[in-house]
Formats: C-alpha cells, structure tokens, sequence
C-alpha cells in the first residue's frame, strides 16, 4: 500500500505547507487582538460620546484593515492546501476534519465579512450602537473562525472521537463533542487566541510609544497605551497559564515531544525544568543521531516532576522510556506499536482482498474484528507506526523542539514585565520622561511575532513524523504529483508573499507616519 | 434498512447545500465580473475609482462563498476534495492564486508606498475578474466531461495526465463552460454597478456593455447546454454503484427530474429578463433578475450532475474510480452532525442581508466615498 514516494515531493509538500503557514501567522495573530482592541476603544467612544476616541478607533481600524486583506488572502490557499498537496490525508480523515473547516465558513468567516463591511463603510449609515455590535461581531467572528481550524489542528495532535471504518479506508466521526472538547483544542484554542490579544496589544503600544517619541498625537498614544497595556497585560497572563496547560496536556498525549521540547532523554524522578540551556552534541547515539548534552543550563530543581506528576517524587519518561518501552509505568515500546500496527495493515489489507475476490463471509468475519472497540483501541490506534522502520524515525529534532519552546517561554515572561512596567509608569505618568522605555516598547514589536510563530514550529515540527498523531505519517499523507509541479508552486507563492509582505509593511509603516486622518 | 435510507437523505441534503453554495458563488462572481471590465468601462479616474469601491464592498462575500463552498465539499463529500485538489493540482493553484491577488488588491491599491503601483493592483483584479470565473466554469465542467484519475484501495488518486488538471483546458466543452461564466459574471458585474453606483455617465457606459456581453454569453452557454443535452454521460448502478456511459445522460435527468428542468428555465428566464430590463427598460433592478437567475441555473446543473444516479465527478480514465454523491461522502454521523450546524444558514443569510442593505441604502458617489474615508 505504501509505494515509493519520491523524497523530495514530500519535503516540497512541507516546504509549501510551512511557508503558507508562516506567512498566514504573521497576520492572523494581530487580527485576533486587534479587533477586541477596536471594539474596547469603539466602546468607550459609544459611552463617552468622546469624538476623539472615535479617531483613535478609526486609525487603528485603518491598520486593522491593511493587515485583513493580506491574513485573509494568505488563509484561503491553507485551506485548499489540505486537498491539492495532502490529499491522501484529506481522505483519511476529511470525515473528521472538513466539519470544523466547513462550520468555520458557516458560522465565523460569513460573520466576520459580514460585518467588515459594516465597520469599515457604516459610519454614516447605521446607528452608533449597530456600529459597534458590528465590531465586536468582527472580533468575535475572527476569534470564532480560530477555534474551528484549531478544533482540526488539535485532532491532529490528539485523534479522538472517531473510528476507523475498514469499508471505506478512513477515520470516521463518532463524536463531535470529543472532537470539539478534546483537551488539547480547549488549551490550544485559549492559548493561540490569547498570544493574539498580547501580539495586538505589543503592536498598538510599539506604535503608541513611537508617537510619544515623536512628540505627536500625544493623546492618541496615551489613550492607546493605557487600553493596550492593561489588555496586554491580562492576555500575557492568560498566555502564561495557558502555556503551562498546554505543556501538562502534551505530556500526556505526545510524550515523545514533551521530552524532546525539554531535551529529556533519560526519564527521572526529580526532574528539574530548564528555564535556560544551550544544548551540545553528546557522544552517545540515539539510532542514527547523537543524543544532545546541556552546555550551560539554568535549572530549577525538581519543578518539572511537579508541574506534570504532581509531586518531586513523579517520574517524568524521557526519549529513550517512549522509544524503547517502560514496562514499571506501563509505556509501549515503539517495536510493539510497529507489531500492532503492521497487524491492523495486514488485517485491512485480507479484508480488502476477500472483498474484491467476491468472498463476502470471509470478508463479514474479518471486518466484524476490525470494528471491535479492542481492535480499534490498540491496533488501529498504531496504525501509522505500520509504515515506521526503525523506533528512532519517530524523534523530531530535539534542537528545534528544545530551543523553539524555551524562546517562546522566556518571551512570554519578558511580555508580562513589559506590560506590567508600562502600565506602572502610565499610572505614575513618568512613562514619557522615561524615553528609554518608549524604544523598548517600539523594538519589542516584532517579539510577539517571533513567539507565536516559534509555538507554531514546535506544535508541527515538534509532532514529526506524524501528520496525524499516530496514525498517519507525512509520506503516507501526500499528495502523488510531480514534485516539480509543487516546487513551481512553491517558488510562485514564496515571490508572491513575500512582495505582498514587503508591500504591507510599506503601506502599514506609511500610514502610521501619516497618523490618523479623521 | 433505516439507516441506509438516513444517509442517502443526508447525502442528498448535501448536495443540495453544496449546490445552492455553487449558485451564489457564481452570482457573487459579479465582483469578479466587474473586475475584468476595470479598464475597458470606466471613461476616467473618478469612474474606476468608483467601479473599484462598488464591487470593493462586496468582495468578501464572494470571497468568504468559495471558502465556505470549499470548506462544505471538504467536511460532506471529502473524497472529491481529495481526488480532484489533490488531482486537478495546477487548474486549483491557478484559481487561488487568482484570489489572493484580489483579497490585497483592494486595500492596497490607492495607499500611498504601496511598492508595486496601482497599475499592478488594478492588474491584479483584471486577473482575478478574468481568471477566477473563467477556470471555475471549466473545472467545473469536467463534473460533465469528465477527469482522468483513477483511486487505489485505500482511495488515494493517482492523476494519469502529466498536465494535474490543465488537461481540461483542451477540451471545448469544457472552455464554453468556463466562457459563459466569465460572461454571465461580467453581466452580472454591469448590472450590479448600475444598480450601486450613482454617475449617470457610467451607468450608460456599462448599459451598453451589457448587450455584447450577453450576446457572447449566450452563444457560449447554449453551446455548452446542447452539448450537454445531447452528449453521452455516466450512470451509476443503483445496486451495484458500477458505473457506465449512457446516452442522453443528462437529458433523461432533466426529463427525470422535472422540478430541476422547472427551476433551470426559471434561471434562464431570470438572467434573460434582468438583461433585457436593464437594456430596454432602464432599470437598476435587472442584477436581482439576473443574480437569482444564476443561482437557479447553477443550482438544477449541480443537481443534474449529481442526482438521479449521476457520477458527479465521472473518471475517463477508470469509469469504477468515478465519484458518485454515495461513494465520496462523508460517514452518516458527519453529515447528521453538519446537518443540524446547516440550520443556521438562514440566519446567516438573513443578517448578510440586513448587513448588505445597510451599508447598500445610498448610491456610491465621489461625496459618499469622501464621507466614509475608508476608499480602496
């Protein structure tokens, strides 16, 4: 069933796949947060009657508008993505997966274009307060649209509330409840959602505070900075809290990347959690690769055993408990998934062939085995590790993974000071005369961004090699064209973009030098 | 027995669903249509400008259909998703890429530093208005003409062209398809601006663009309905889900399908009473004859290419690969599940046109341009 697929289609599958993605996340995150910031600003200039926030509202929205376009036009090419270069994958899981795409348009894009429209062009058409309901429709229709990809992205990572149906080759939907509330959709969706309300609000105080530097539209900027950094600071909070839920999550659904984001090879009790390390080759091997040593490490003692085990005394497993089994806690080797696996392939496979040589009782009895709830659970649960060679094939990169999260962490806890000491200083009003401060806010634009697209390379790569975890690795997932067909591709939207990126930040930077025109 | 029944219903329902997207994507085309006319209808600046910000308003619906059009044939029939994008790689890339040049082209066009000009955006949405309906209406036509893909036993598709789907431009029938409905969205793009803009001199440019428009319009899709009407098509056994060519295909499923003939010529009757008010009458109400007219037409042709055991997506390549609405759909749990969130689509449609008539309730001048600020 697995035939040989030229290697370089399937790295030109993710090249394209990953670019899409990156540039998509460069644009979404801000229209998640921006859109709540207008509808605060619109908000106080609805109760107050105050002119001048409805210019502030007005010149965010200018920005917001600028940064749509460009979220909007790079999404709809990762949707259609999922068919024209995963489309084997598509099938395997389309039952489960095109439904919160599907709601997505549904329900959240109709709304947030509908209601675009409104905000942008209904100023002097509708009632003030219909005008302000189309706002926070916008926001809530962006953050709507959100979860639904996320719900798809989280089954990804932890399949549930489906079945696989021998008949018809695929996962089918057996719950949309599991599906919707599997755990790792509920800590990814508040966790994404929130980064985007701290990028949004980092960009509107960078900006703000070049003002401030500038000595212009002073009012504007204080005003900006005072919704932005409360905002801000509440969103860098939640990010954190969430973050440390989604990290106990994936201990628990993708062991093998929890250990690799902590560079954890050896299991231990006591586990301490490293706030900051360079890691180095080591001179032992794991499989093919050598394993990595800590350099320079900055550890706090034991908090990982009781961040994911409750206690000191909590054994946390490392690479080597996942890839070559724990019987004392109970962990499966790879070998013995690779066993079941092979064994449900090989089952689906007689099934498929008594059918197609006529021999339905044959055929009867064979699927009536597949579709036990035993089988189900611990065969076609390792399915995909049918098409796994070796234990070691399973490790993403450990660099990558280690480096991608502790980044991320420690941006995360640089955000919250920010937020904290801008706040501090607004309420002491010594924030302009503290100008040092002001450059810190504007160079600290681009952080956020960094941030959010590192936890979008650990969340992917941090799964390889599954495209589902599991079930289903990237080859098996792909799309059979010509990889020079994709490689085309490739090099048309990697110009593309990234003109319509230099463009956008041309015309963004433009229009905040013209500052707000009403 | 029950539960057979339960998923042919469901199955039913959403190609029904998946058509009446089908139609009011192309109705919502008109932006598109529009587009494609930026340099040869406007006499001056002030008229593009204004063309530009009539369709401006509204191209996100359009936008957000495909999407939600996409999205619905992913989630209710997923092995068309996966056979025909994973397929048909280069007609599917082309018609995105088309998209994405629009979705920036508006906002960035008349903003200052925008690096590129705004001859290159204006370009952009001539590509898009051009393109996007053009390629559209010949994909779709191969859900008459037929692919060449064949599926293995897990249903991954093998394409058997070297062309991933551009193969389709060589064939005529396939190319009137997708020239009838670049020419019905430029109509429909005529008569939209008539109806939203309010310069009297460019509404007289567009009402005599109207006539070529549907002249050319209509000699492309009689052409593609009597090739229909009288080509051979596929069948697909009821019992056995085998699949076979049948003479007159379509034609029987018209006769077969009554109510689908009737809902057709009500579509047609509807674009042919829009164009001519608008031509002979002067009214600025011929887009609502012409847009429902669309939905209807496109709508019985989904119908007629899915229903009445159809293959709506026939492989010429292995006839027993072809896609039927029964072998590509989602399991029954899925299609119950999206039927109950399908129930909230009257909502939506009532507050997007609640949301359409206000923001619509004034004609777009240079004035209520300048009132607003936001111009594109």
């Amino acid at each position: 069933m697995i035939e040989n697929i030229d290697l370089s289609l399937i790295d030109w599958s993710r090249a394209q796949f990953a670019l899409t993605a990156v540039y998509h996340w460069l644009f979404v995150p801000l229209t998640l947060g921006l859109s709540f910031l207008l509808a605060i600003m619109e908000s106080i200039y609805v109760k107050t009657g105050d002119e001048k926030w409805k210019r502030i509202t007005r010149f965010w929205m200018t920005l917001f508008g600028i940064n749509f376009a460009i979220g909007v036009a790079t999404g709809i090419i990762l949707e259609f993505e999922f068919g024209t270069n995963w489309s084997n994958y598509s099938w395997f899981v389309g039952d489960i997966f095109g439904a919160p795409l599907a709601i997505e348009g549904i329900l959240a894009f109709f709304l947030e274009s509908t209601f675009v429209a409104v905000m942008f062009f209904g100023w002097n058409k509708v009632s003030k307060k219909f005008h302000l309901l189309s706002t926070w429709l916008v926001a809530v229709g962006a953050n709507l649209s959100a979860l639904w990809i996320l719900v798809a992205n989280a089954w990804m990572q932890n399949p549930v509330g489906m079945a696989f149906n021998p008949e018809t080759a695929r996962n089918e939907m057996i719950s949309f409840w599991a599906v919707l509330f599997n755990q790792v959709a509920v800590a990814k969706f508040l966790h994404t959602i929130s980064s985007g309300f701290l990028l949004a609000s980092m960009f509107v105080l960078g900006i703000s505070a070049w003002f401030l530097i500038r000595r212009r539209e002073q009012f504007m900027a204080r005003r900006s900075i005072l919704v932005a950094s409360i905002f801000g600071l509440l969103a860098s909070l939640m990010v954190a809290y969430t973050g440390d839920d989604s990290a106990r999550t994936i201990a628990k659904t993708q062991p093998v990347k929890f250990a690799s984001m902590e560079a954890l090879y050896q299991g231990k009790t006591n586990a301490g959690l490293v706030a900051v390390g360079f890691l180095k080759d080591a001179d032992r091997k794991l499989g093919e690769h050598n394993e990595k040593d800590f350099s320079f490490r900055i550890e706090i003692p034991s908090l990982m055993s009781v961040l994911t085990g409750g206690s000191a005394g909590s054994y946390v497993p490392g690479l080597r408990d996942n890839l070559y089994g724990n019987d004392s806690l109970g962990i499966m080797s790879v070998n013995d998934k690779q066993v079941r696996g092979r064994e449900a392939r090989r089952m689906l496979l007689s099934y498929q062939n008594a059918r197609k040589s006529g021999d339905g009782g044959r055929a009867d009895s064979l699927k009536n085995i597949l579709v036990t709830k035993d089988y189900q659970e611990n065969y076609f649960r390792y399915f995909g590790y049918s098409s796994i060679d070796r234990p070691e094939e399973v490790l993403p990169d450990i660099s990558v993974s280690f480096y991608s999260f502790h980044l991320m962490v420690i941006l995360g806890f640089l955000f919250i000071m920010i937020f904290a000491i801008a706040i501090y200083m607004l309420f002491k009003d010594i924030l302009e005369k503290n100008r040092w401060f002001l450059w810190v806010l504007l160079f600290s634009i681009p952080l956020p961004y960094i941030a959010s697209e590192l936890g979008w390379v650990l969340a992917e790569m941090g799964r390889q090699p599954w495209i589902i975890q599991d079930l289903m690795t990237i080859p098996m997932g792909v799309s059979r064209i010509a990889s020079g067909s994709v490689l085309t591709t490739f090099i048309l939207f990697a110009i593309l973009f990234t003109g319509l990126l230099i463009s956008e930040v041309s015309i963004m930077v433009k229009q905040i030098k013209t500052g707000p025109k009403h | 027995m029950t539960v057979m029944i339960s998923h042919m219903f469901l199955q039913h329902y959403w190609w029904i669903i998946v058509s009446i997207l089908a139609g009011l994507l192309v109705f919502l085309m008109f932006v598109q249509g529009g587009q494609s006319l930026i340099f040869s209808l406007p006499g001056n600046e002030i008229q593009k400008t204004l063309i530009v910000n009539s369709l401006g308003r509204k191209w996100e619906f359009t936008f957000t259909t495909l999407v939600t059009f996409g999205g619905a044939f992913f989630a209710s029939f997923p092995l068309f998703y996966a056979t025909s994008f994973g397929g048909a790689y280069w007609v599917w890339i082309a018609i995105l890429f088309s998209f994405i040049l629009q979705a920036v082209a508006y906002e960035f066009r008349s903003k200052p530093v925008n690096i590129f000009g705004q001859k290159t955006f204006d370009i952009f949405l001539f590509i898009n208005g051009a393109l996007g309906p053009f390629l559209i209406g010949t994909a779709v036509a191969t859900f008459f003409t037929g692919a060449m893909f064949s599926l293995d036993s897990m249903n991954s598709v093998h394409w058997e062209t070297p062309y991933y789907g551009l193969e389709a431009l060589f064939n005529i029938r396939n190319l009137t398809l997708g020239l009838a409905v670049l020419f019905l969205s430029r109509i429909n793009g005529l008569l939209y601006i008539i109806n939203s803009v309010g310069e009297e001199d460019l509404i007289s440019t567009a009402r005599k663009k109207i006539l070529l428009n549907s002249v050319l319009f209509l000699v492309f899709f009689l052409f593609f309905v009597v090739s229909l009407l009288v080509s051979k098509g596929f069948a697909a056994d009821p019992a056995t889900g085998a699949v076979t060519e049948e003479k007159f295909k379509y034609l029987y499923n018209f006769i077969r399908m009554p109510l689908v003939l009737v809902i057709f010529l009500t579509g047609v009757v509807g674009v042919l009473y829009g164009i001519a008010v608008s031509i002979f009458g002067k009214s600025d109400k011929g887009i609502w004859f012409t847009g429902a007219g669309s939905i209807f037409a496109v709508f019985s042709l989904f119908l007629v290419a899915g229903f009445n055991g159809t293959p709506f997506y026939p492989s010429v390549y292995d006839m027993q690969s072809s896609l039927t609405i029964y072998n590509a759909s989602s399991s029954l749990f899925t299609l119950k599940a999206m039927m109950y969130v399908s129930f909230i689509i009257p909502f939506v449609i009532a507050y997007i046109w609640y949301a359409w008539q206000s923001v619509n309730n004034t004609k777009i001048t240079e004035e209520e341009m300048k009132s607003e600020g936001h111009v594109y």
